[in-house]
């Protein structure tokens, strides 16, 4: 196999047992790799009703075909898993360096199963691979997990890890590798918690071979000169990262400000990329192949906020900036450098700080019971509940929840600004409304990297589209959503699309693979993902109902800005995108559609 | 005019596609391990270093190679590797100030730049400049300058 190394390690963490197995060449075909590949065997192997923080459980690490070749900006991974924020097929995509080192040691997928009965870590480094104690490891934080790591096995080894976040089960720890990477959402490392696994750290010496080499030059030298060539791909986010968007978005009043209480937040630009890219930036930075360098190498010299790390991007410095009534760059950049270390979801951290923010606005909690000033804007406040959230203490054990189970806890499910229980990111609804329906209908929960409309729009990519409009949205979420899922299935970024299309991946996977892909072959393996992935969602227990927006978005139209008076018209746009799926009434895909994408039983 | 690899650090994003590129000019496969350039990452400061041969006027390795596998161009001045000469004895890596000859373990043999003969790949697909293909005079003048600058912010405050 070209492309492919053709081989998946899977380790039984309850029994210690390390094998290989053969890649299916048509599961490859069909499915691609990372977030297909991964959603294939969770649909094989895992009862969609389990307990997503019990044994039985699967945590799937999977790289994609592109990974660890130049395509530009290729060299993602994916972690597919029951979330444990949502109960919901999770699949969190990430960059740096990891997801490449893994397929350079030989292999597509590391599937792991079951739970160690102490703390361990997992060292691969090619063919060899060792369960090791983590007794001593436990509780660090993801850069002392790593440098320790290294220490005991290589000091060029790549490590996955979670941090003490993910030890505690924070319902939205996530995975973090190479320090400042996350496959952030869902939960993924409460999952890798749960299963006692610290860390898994990989060195692969191996490559990745290609079935035609100057035809796969070819096609990725016409991909990279598109994507340089582009405003958004090729200078944009170089320049200001993706926090270049809170300006953008502010301006025509889609900034979800305060828990969504409106979209309009008037201090914004004091924490947006511009603001950044002049107080904090040293200097930009690339995930693996990556020819964007969105990533923020930062520093904060400010005595109260200090540290250096990377980021703030756009969803990060929005949830805990905007979301919180928060202006303070310094403070949500440390906010975002603790969630990095603590290995917590920064869209969830702050969005639950928000719902939090707001209950203590109706006093429906206090500060006897949160031990802190949870007020709109107040930056100290913010940056202490993440602390908390990190080590597990006082109030912080409420905000680990999510902001879905905090406000229920208090019997106000609706403060909660979530589908399927994970919190909305940083794009108000009811001001754009393609982008809610993709929020409700995101197989993962609400997601903004399912179905990225806001391209067409905000930004006019590839063409501008009225973002007030109806008419014409639901077939553009499910080209979107398709698109995306192909997308991430080859492992490329998505922001490749400020850029290319389906057309340029599919000729570089043609090429990489030597297995031709026409456009609409990659579409459909897209459109195969998509419904795999929603029948696992109804075999969970989800149903149409689940589909849904807060009422916030469809009830009280938007007070101040540029959108003011605007709600989501979402009702109206589901009937038809059940129909444009081939989904019957109640969103259950028809046999007919089932049979046409391979899927029937 | 001869021309050099400048190196850039501060430009380097640490996207690693030199090394994919190297790879695939030499060996026909994507493998890091595999490449004549290596990029080293400090991630907790953000910091990586793009790594090759320098070819240097005194190559120690040169000095080294008994079965003079290890040679220099007397037209361009490259520190050139004829590998069918190459014993594998691995003195080169001991001797090379910088570690930039390798040794690789999957194929056996000494991976050192060979500056792709004069189109260097690494430089051709570098994203951000980190690594250019330049003459040597104007940009060492270039680098000069560019320190110069530096201490004329510091001094003139």
């Amino acid at each position: 196999m070209h492309g492919w190394n053709g081989q998946i390690l899977r380790v039984n963490l309850s029994t210690g047992k390390i094998a290989t197995e053969p890649l299916d060449p048509q599961i490859a075909h069909d499915y691609l790799g990372a977030r297909g590949l991964g959603t294939k065997f969770m649909a094989d192997e895992v009862d969609p009703k389990v307990d997503p923080l019990s044994p039985e459980n699967k945590l799937i690490f999977a790289p994609g075909p592109l990974t660890g070749t130049y395509a530009p900006s290729g060299g993602r991974y994916e972690v597919v898993t029951k979330g444990a924020l949502t109960g919901a097929i999770a699949a969190s995509n990430s960059g740096g360096v990891w997801g490449p080192e893994l397929k350079f040691a030989g292999y597509d997928m590391l599937i792991l199963e079951g739970k160690a009965p102490k703390p361990v870590y997992l060292w691969i480094k090619d063919a060899t691979v060792e369960i090791h104690d983590a007794t001593h490891i436990w509780g660090k934080t993801v850069p002392d997990t790593t440098d320790a790591i290294r220490a005991e096995t290589d000091e060029d080894a790549k490590i996955a890890c979670i941090g003490p976040a993910g030890e505690n089960l924070v319902r939205f720890a996530c995975v973090m590798n190479d320090f400042h990477r996350a496959a952030g959402r869902s939960g993924t490392g409460a999952v890798m918690g749960s299963k006692n696994l610290k860390a898994v750290a990989v060195v692969g010496t191996g490559g990745v071979s290609c079935a035609d080499n100057a035809a796969f030059e070819r096609a990725v030298l016409k991909a990279r000169d598109k994507i340089q060539k582009h405003p958004v791909g090729g200078t944009g986010l170089r320049l200001y990262g993706t926090d270049v968007l809170t300006n953008i978005l502010n301006q025509i009043g889609a900034y979800p400000t305060r828990n969504f209480q409106t979209g309009y937040f008037p201090t914004a630009d004091k924490i947006g990329g511009e603001s950044l890219a002049a107080n904090q930036l040293q200097r930009p930075k690339g995930c693996f192949s990556c020819i964007i360098s969105c990533g923020r190498v930062t520093k904060v010299t400010n005595k109260k906020f200090a540290g250096e790390g990377e980021g703030p991007e756009y969803e990060s410095a929005w949830a805990l900036g905007g979301d919180c009534g928060v202006d303070d760059l310094d403070a949500v950049t440390k906010a975002n450098y603790l969630c990095n270390e603590y290995g917590m979801d920064t869209i969830t951290m702050g969005t639950t700080i928000a719902c939090a923010m707001e209950l203590y606005e109706k006093s429906i909690i206090t500060r006897d019971e949160t031990g802190i000033p949870l007020e709109w804007g107040n930056a100290e406040a913010m940056v202490e509940a993440v602390r908390l959230t990190g080590t597990g203490e006082g109030f912080g054990k409420k905000l680990a929840l999510g902001s879905y189970r905090l406000a229920d806890s208090y019997g106000h499910p609706e403060l909660s600004m979530s589908v399927k229980k994970q919190e909305m990111p940083a794009y108000d609804a009811r001001a754009i409304q393609g982008i809610g329906l993709n929020y409700a209908t995101a197989n993962c929960g609400a997601a903004h990297v399912r179905g990225y409309t806001i391209s067409p729009e905000v930004l006019g990519v590839p063409m501008k589209v009225d973002k007030d409009e109806i008419e014409g949205k639901p077939e553009l979420v499910i080209t979107f959503q398709n698109l995306t899922a192909a997308l991430d299935a080859t492992g490329a970024c998505l922001f490749t699309t400020f850029g290319i299309g389906a057309d340029e991946l599919a000729e570089m996977l043609s090429s990489l693979t030597g297995i031709t892909y026409t456009t609409e072959d990659f579409m459909k393996c897209g459109d195969r993902i998509w419904n795999l992935e929603r029948l696992w969602n109804l075999r969970a227990g989800l149903t149409a109902k689940d589909d849904a927006l807060p009422s916030r978005l469809l009830k009280e139209p938007i007070p101040t800005g540029a959108s003011k008076g605007e709600v989501s018209r979402l009702p109206e746009l589901l009937p038809r995108y059940y129909e444009l799926r081939g989904w019957d009434d109640g969103g259950v895909p028809t046999p007919s559609k089932l049979q046409a994408l391979g899927l029937a039983t | 005019m001869a021309k050099m690899l400048m190196i850039n650090p501060d430009k380097c994003t640490g996207c690693h596609d030199c090394e994919l590129a190297c790879s695939m000019v030499h060996e026909s496969v994507f493998r890091p391990d595999a490449t004549r350039v290596h990029v080293y990452t400090w991630e907790r400061e953000g910091f990586s270093v793009p790594m090759m041969c320098q070819h240097c006027r005194d190559a120690p390795c040169i000095t080294v190679c008994t079965p003079h596998a290890l040679t220099r161009d007397p037209e361009t001045g490259w520190v050139n590797l004829d590998e069918a000469k190459c014993i594998g004895c691995k003195m080169c890596v001991q001797a090379c100030p910088f570690g930039n000859a390798v040794w690789d373990e999957l194929t056996h043999k000494i991976l050192k730049c060979d500056l792709c003969g004069g189109d260097p790949a690494c430089a051709k697909w570098c994203p951000s400049q980190a690594i250019e293909w330049v003459d040597d005079v104007a940009a060492t003048r270039t680098r000069k300058r560019a320190f110069a600058a530096k201490f004329k912010e510091v001094f003139s405050e």
